[in-house]
């Protein structure tokens, strides 16, 4: 999980897995939406690659990369785990200060 | 019903957001009186408060613990380093026993169309840290996280 956060840590990286959620993408076609230079990319999609973030799949004459569900999945998970914890939190906060709205109210 | 949401900004920056039916002025007393912390700030799935103290005041200290469910206590503590009346707090936030440098935590609180709105903001020493204590979510497995925490912080 740790590699999920530290590959999407870079914001360029970020934007690239952002790119890839519409659809499988060559190099080429990724440099040229984010404005990045082929090395860049490549630089990029191999730590993506090894994060577990994005597949390679061969297709005619060209490698086109997509993103791999499972690893965004999972942090996804964990985040909304966090944020729980916080919003039951805040529940309980929030009727604590309703209660005492009320009291002043009085 | 008020929405909490959570993002993450940059690589050490925890954002949590909320809406609250209160004036700034109760919600401020509301998250600095130590006996009211204590009526909220254990998230009752997770476990139950122990104790609570803070001194609100400019180099002052809080320290919460709380007993987890799976009987391990667990204690959040700090020194406040800004303290502006019904607006803005600014403290350090150490999860006890975890060595490195403490997150800064920002809650801002601001009325708007008649609610108030808090923004607490966590920013962690390192990516590292941060990414370990939203994967510990204070649930089981925390004590596991917080080994692999020794080792990426020691390193």
């Amino acid at each position: 999980m740790i590699e999920t956060f530290a590959a999407l840590a870079e914001p360029n990286r970020y934007r690239i897995v952002e790119l890839l959620r519409s659809g499988p993408r060559s190099v080429n076609d990724i440099g040229e939406r984010l404005q990045l230079n082929q090395p860049q990319v490549s630089k990029h999609l191999r730590v993506l690659k090894e994060a577990g973030l994005v597949d390679v799949e061969p297709r005619a004459q060209q490698r086109l990369y997509e993103l791999r569900a499972r690893p965004l999945q999972k942090l996804h998970d964990w985040l909304e785990r966090y944020r729980r914890l916080w919003d039951e939190r805040y529940q309980q906060l929030d009727e604590l200060v309703r209660e005492l709205e009320k009291a002043k109210k009085r | 019903m008020n929405e909490t949401t959570m993002k993450l900004e940059g690589d050490r920056t925890i954002v949590i957001a909320r809406a609250f039916d209160a004036s700034a002025r109760t919600l401020f007393e509301a998250v600095t009186n130590p006996e009211l912390v204590a009526r909220w700030w254990a998230p009752k799935s997770h476990g139950t408060i122990i104790s609570c103290t803070a001194d609100v005041r400019v180099g002052g200290i809080y320290r919460y613990a709380m007993r987890a469910n799976s009987g391990q206590e667990v204690a959040f503590s700090g020194e406040y380093r800004e303290v502006t009346p019904h607006s803005r707090l600014v403290f350090t936030s150490m999860f006890e026993g975890v060595p490195g440098e403490p997150a800064v935590v920002t809650v801002t609180l601001e009325e708007r169309g008649g609610k108030t709105h808090m923004i607490h903001e966590e920013v962690y020493p390192s990516a590292a840290v941060r990414d370990m204590v939203i994967q510990s979510g204070m649930e089981k497995g925390m004590r596991e996280a917080m080994d692999q925490l020794e080792v990426l912080v020691s390193q």
